[in-house]
């Protein structure tokens, strides 16, 4: 027999009491873990979507005034002869302060060739890199492996009567068509993509670079400080991000994170109230109980630790239960807020712990006074009363 | 030993004080069986709580082989009352949810000791007061003579140096308060120094020595 098994007996004498204390307890905390699971989830979704949307910061020369268009700027005529970026923009670009949030630098090289009697927009891309930035992309072919390989828009291919395999003559560098995209409905079904030294080789631009596009990882990082950065390591850039449409969305994602923090405060509040009267009520019952274990020589410490180990208990089992409840209650809730169609529930230990450690302290701390109370009882005045 | 010295206890009364002690001096000796007798209002129930370690006097002390009991903090109070007392109380004052053997283990809860030997030690206890194979009963499942004994079993489980009654039989009928006074006599006949409070005269005839308290003082 320890003072602990007391306060576990305690506690199967009274299952009602305990059991709707812990269960109002649990639906506070379910409340506030809902709505921080599904803030981080929709957060997660937004990412994902983003990262699989693709880029969303470009890269450009300053100085280039000319409408291109590509990627969401604007080519116009094919004015090419705006200033170039140098190559060494790509480390700069990867030595941010946000580095760890840049998931994919994809450089490329822009320039008009002749193909048979066509003008055609020629794009110089690292393979690697853009495959992975376009996920979006279905090739009929192969992948390009050779320094001569490329891929074919499915519009130009059309246009050119080009098939997979073949090879064809882009102002008099020969490639050969590894693949033909299918149809994008972008202006990428009427490009034909060339590995970029290649492209450096057929447009004179070695060395040089047009634009670089940069796919960024925007979990606890917003795009905007990310270009900002950029822009500040590339002075002679222009860095733009693409965040119109997420920014929005985002934003509504952080005020629904800050209600649930300031609903979590508000719930913390009324269950400290509702377990420092529980814990009252419990105390004025018990006194006789209480006077016995103070005359019978049990220590402040004891008397308080048999008191705080029934509110840590009621705390640990709502803190379990409230988050559990709060992850059903988000999961049914995920499918009705998120924006894709498959969103997924994040299930974050960081975010259990913190519930049922929180859950415990309110517990605790309004446990406090209460076991301070008892545990300074004085035994005689427990004993006139009995 | 319990040496008291010019004992006072005031109590606060509306705007004034009521004295339930007014300078009581007393002597027990380490063995001995005193019975405290007085109408109800006399002080001795006061008496027997600043004895035992839970109320402090208004004034004078009380020393209990050479320690002055009430020098000592709050904390070292309780840890005397675990160590030198044991207390039987008029109802019992069992907890309910324990059972009798869980009872009779309470006091020794706080102590470093193995939970075989408190096991033991309560066991051991239980059949003293003749209480042998009911250890699991719940108080409720015990009769009022029962409950007494597991009161009785709980207050010398640890052996304590002076046990302490307050009315121990005030809550039973007289064939059952004859067999507790028996149980307090062979306590006493094993050399366990007992203080008990009563206002029956009949359990007076057990003890070696009555004190009368009246209106706060020793007559």
């Amino acid at each position: 027999m320890k003072p602990y098994h007391i306060a576990l007996k305690n506690l199967q004498r009274r299952p009602a009491r305990m059991f709707f204390l812990t269960v109002a307890l649990a639906v506070g905390l379910a409340a506030v873990v809902a709505l921080v699971t599904l803030a981080n989830s929709m957060t997660a979704d937004i990412e994902l979507t983003m990262d699989q949307f693709g880029a969303n910061i470009l890269i450009t020369p300053k100085s280039n005034d000319l409408a291109l268009n590509y990627g969401g700027i604007s080519l116009g005529r094919i004015s090419f002869d705006q200033r170039e970026l140098d190559p060494s923009v790509l480390q700069r670009v990867r030595n941010i302060k946000n580095r760890e949030n840049v998931a994919i630098v994809a450089p490329k090289v822009l320039g008009a060739v002749k193909v048979g009697d066509r003008d055609l927009l020629l794009v110089g891309v690292d393979f690697e890199a853009e495959l992975r930035l376009k996920r979006w992309w279905n090739l009929n072919g192969s992948e390009p492996a050779a320094a001569d390989d490329a891929i074919l828009g499915s519009a130009a291919a059309k246009v050119l009567g080009i098939k997979p395999g073949q090879r064809l003559d882009a102002s008099g560098h020969s490639f050969r068509v590894a693949a033909v995209l299918q149809e994008t409905g972008s202006q990428d079904d009427s490009l034909l993509f060339v590995p970029l030294a290649a492209a450096q080789a057929v447009t004179g631009k070695q060395g040089k670079i047009t634009l670089v596009e940069v796919a960024a990882l925007c979990g606890g990082c917003p795009i905007t400080d990310m270009a900002g950065q950029i822009a500040k390591a590339l002075p002679d850039a222009k860095v733009s991000a693409i965040k119109q449409v997420i920014e929005g969305r985002l934003q509504a994602i952080d005020q629904l994170k800050r209600f649930s923090f300031g609903m979590g405060a508000v719930i913390a509040v009324i269950s400290m109230a509702l377990v420092f009267i529980t814990m009252m009520g419990s105390i004025n019952e018990r006194k006789a109980e209480i006077g016995i274990f103070r005359a019978i020589g049990y220590r402040t410490g004891h008397v308080m630790g048999i008191i705080l180990l029934e509110a840590g208990i009621v705390g640990l089992l709502s803190g379990l239960t409230g988050y559990l409840l709060g992850l059903a209650a988000a999961a049914i809730a995920l499918p009705l807020m998120a924006q894709s169609g498959n969103p997924q529930l994040l299930v974050e230990w960081k975010v259990a712990f913190a519930a049922v450690l929180a859950v415990m302290l309110v517990s605790l701390l309004a446990a406090w006074w209460p076991a301070l109370k008892a545990g300074k009882m004085d035994p005689a005045d427990a004993l006139r009363s009995l | 030993m319990i040496t008291t010295t010019k004992l006072i206890k005031h109590y606060p009364c509306g705007e004034g004080q009521v004295a339930a002690l007014r300078g009581v001096d007393l002597v027990v000796q380490t063995g001995e069986f005193v019975c405290i007798m007085g109408q109800s209002g006399s002080g001795k129930s006061t008496l027997l709580t600043i004895l035992g370690g839970m109320c402090h006097p208004s004034g004078g002390s009380v020393e209990i082989d050479g320690t002055a009991l009430y020098s000592l903090n709050d904390n070292g109070l309780a840890d005397f009352r675990a160590r030198t007392f044991g207390f039987v109380f008029q109802s019992f004052h069992l907890v309910p949810y324990l059972t009798a053997l869980e009872n009779v283990m309470l006091p020794l809860a706080p102590l470093k000791l193995a939970a075989a030997e408190k096991r033991s030690m309560a066991a051991d206890a239980l059949a003293r007061v003749g209480l042998a194979g009911k250890e699991g009963r719940l108080p409720s499942k015990l009769s009022g003579g029962e409950q007494e004994r597991v009161a009785i079993a709980r207050a010398v489980v640890n052996r304590p140096a002076i046990l302490f009654a307050d009315e121990p039989t005030g809550n039973l009928d007289s064939a059952t308060s004859d067999q507790v006074m028996g149980l307090f006599a062979e306590l006493h006949q094993s050399g366990q120094t007992i203080v008990m409070v009563t206002h029956n005269p009949d359990n007076g005839r057990y003890a070696q020595r009555t004190i009368s308290l009246k209106d706060g003082l020793v007559m």
